[in-house]
């Protein structure tokens, strides 16, 4: 396919996403579902792209993510609770004075800096995770596979501990968490930021340190033979994913207004992982499309297993809360089993494979009608 | 006159585990030859080569580069000065496209690339023509053609080869042979580590025969071919 075409479907395809995203923006009480479901859908694709950035391409399986989003989303959270409402979020064990200072500085600044202050608070969140991912990899990635995975566990569940002890009450609020956190003004601004996180990653992963990166994940003596540093690199791999990691925990956080240190359990980083495997480890499309797929599905496609199902008089057996996720483990099980390699494989969204595919599909369709009538003889 | 020496190891000694797999060998690479160790499985000759590579780490003795000691420095340190290895039983990034794997080989130059592809596709045509296939895709022959362009992308002066006959049909060994010696003809050094010690010796121009650990003889790859105790251990022919 020629490039001036590709451009042009690619123009066409942003166009129509975001004459979309304004139609849900514009009419959000009608289509209250879709707007949050696609939005926490996306936030869940920069996390799970940064999981495969680290495990799918550099091959360090890191199951720390929760871990580092929690830092990301607390970070952020402190800097978007408004300072009227401080003194609500934390009514029980008071406010530490630094975070009230903190506060009063930051009222203090000129006002177009409070306007940008959510990218502010995106960045500085990211910009934790990444110096705690810089601290823990020196250790843990001299470390290789699962034990690497035992490690990031063990460091994201100690976050979690620490953000909910009581010692910390006065600046996370302990197990009460945060909350009247600054949300985002539109679906544009999630989506905008979840892009610039995405291209980034993506661009990382199509320049020569991506390569590098896929040379460790493949074959690390040969990669460190060609001169490849391996500790540098993985190091880099693990620094930049954890800091999208935080960064979209950040997101989370002005998503859901409120958090508490039981969101970032393990069961978050097993759903991450679910999402990267789905999508297929080593495909950065691949993770997108899969975590708007699985998002969708579980908050609300799959939705009305839940509620009793009457035909006629009726009453469908099982179908009562929690039969939904009875139904995705199921579809789960089928993918693992007949699609190992998840929807994507290692491969990337491209405009040649589709036109590929779309003539495999004319010639089907060619073949079929005769074959069709051989076999009704 | 004599040769320079690319390459020399005085007294090298390497311990894996706790137990010693090189007891002090001293070993010499003039410029420009072709230098083959030969020797049986566990005698430390890959050993060898990967502490030259400093992918191991020795635990005395000195190993210089064009006057320059290398002993201990880091792996891409060593690449960047000219000293390329080709790894044992290939190992070429089977999920990456045969083009990234070279351009893998090329990752610590900061030029321009495409020059030095269009030349390893001179030496490899077959390469050329699966640039867009994988890897892994490839007959074992292709792959250790690849893994030879891929080291020679990063414009060694001396390139190791570990056991490049390793699992390959006879024709095709002795089509890999043929390609170590072009490499050499256009001015790279080559220290071949080799089991197939008959057809390593016939073109090499230097041999060093290594046992457990140690150096037992060199010389010339002549003279150690027609050795009466080479030719019993190596080359399966009975002594008269």
């Amino acid at each position: 396919m020629k490039t001036s075409k590709k451009i042009i479907y690619t123009i066409i395809l942003s166009v129509l996403v975001l004459a979309f995203l304004f139609f849900l923006d514009v009419n959000k009480n009608q289509y209250g579902m879709a707007y949050t479901v696609l939005q926490k859908g996306i936030i869940m694709a920069v996390v799970a792209v940064s999981m495969n950035l680290v495990t799918g391409f550099t091959g360090l399986f890191s199951l720390g993510q929760a871990g580092f989003m929690a830092i990301g989303a607390y970070v952020t959270a402190i800097f978007l609770i408004p300072s009227e409402s401080i003194g609500d979020v934390y009514y029980i064990s008071g406010v530490s004075p630094v975070i009230l200072n903190f506060k009063t500085w930051m009222d203090s600044l000129p006002s177009w800096i409070q306007a940008i202050s959510p990218y502010i608070a995106l960045l500085i969140g990211g910009l934790a995770g990444a110096f705690c991912a810089a601290l823990i990899g020196i250790p843990v990635l001299r470390l290789k596979s699962d034990y690497l995975a035992i490690a990031t566990l063990g460091f994201s569940e100690i976050v979690r501990a620490v953000i909910s002890s009581p010692q910390m009450d006065t600046i996370t609020n302990g197990s009460y968490g945060l909350k009247k956190i600054q949300g985002f003004t539109s679906l544009f601004q999630t989506f905008a930021v979840a892009t610039v996180c995405i291209s980034f990653m993506i661009l990382l992963i199509r320049s020569t340190y991506g390569r590098a990166f896929k040379a460790i994940r493949e074959d690390e003596i040969a990669a460190e033979a060609m001169g490849i540093n391996l500790f540098k690199h993985k190091e880099l791999s693990f620094v930049i994913g954890s800091f999208f990691s935080a960064v979209s925990g950040g997101m989370l956080a002005m998503f859901m207004r409120s958090i508490d240190s039981k969101t970032f359990s393990i069961s978050l980083t097993y759903d991450i992982l679910l999402i990267v495997v789905i999508g297929g480890i080593g495909s950065a499309t691949g993770s997108i499309l899969s975590a708007l797929l699985v998002t969708v599905s579980k908050e609300w496609w799959l939705r009305f297993f839940d509620n009793p199902l009457y035909i006629g008089n009726f009453q469908v057996p099982l179908f009562r809360t929690g039969f939904r996720m009875v139904i995705f483990s199921i579809v789960l099980l089928i993918v693992v089993l007949f699609y190992q390699r998840g929807i994507m494989g290692r491969n990337e969204f491209s405009w040649d494979r589709i036109a590929e595919n779309l003539l495999k599909i004319k010639k089907l369709l060619r073949r079929n009608p005769k074959e069709g009538g051989s076999k009704n003889v | 006159m004599e040769k320079n020496n690319i390459l020399t190891i005085e007294d090298l000694y390497v311990s894996y585990g706790g137990i010693q797999a090189v007891k002090g060998i001293n070993l010499t690479v003039p410029e420009g030859e072709i230098v083959t160790l030969i020797g049986a499985n566990g005698a430390g000759k890959s050993t060898i080569l990967r502490t030259i590579a400093g992918l191991v780490k020795s635990e005395k003795g000195k190993i210089t580069y064009r006057n320059e000691e290398i002993t201990g420095k880091a792996t891409n340190e060593i690449v960047d000065l000219g000293i390329t290895l080709v790894p044992e039983g290939r190992r070429v990034f089977p999920d990456l496209t045969v083009l990234e794997n070279l351009k893998i080989g090329g990752y610590r130059r900061k030029d321009d690339l495409s020059k030095d592809i269009e030349w390893i596709y001179e030496l490899f045509p077959i390469l050329k023509e699966r640039s867009w296939q994988l890897a892994g895709t490839l007959s074992g022959g292709e792959q250790q053609m690849l893994a030879v362009g891929r080291a020679l992308m990063s414009r060694p002066k001396l390139i190791m080869m570990d056991e490049p006959s390793l699992g390959l049909a006879p024709l095709i060994v002795h089509g890999i042979m043929d390609i170590i010696k072009t490499i050499n003809k256009q001015g790279v050094t080559i220290l071949l580590v080799e089991q197939n010690a008959n057809l390593a010796l016939k073109i090499a121009h230097t041999g060093y025969v290594c046992e457990t650990g140690t150096i037992t003889l060199h010389g010339s790859g002549k003279e150690l071919l027609e050795n009466e105790s080479v030719k019993a251990a190596y080359l399966g022919k009975a002594r008269k």
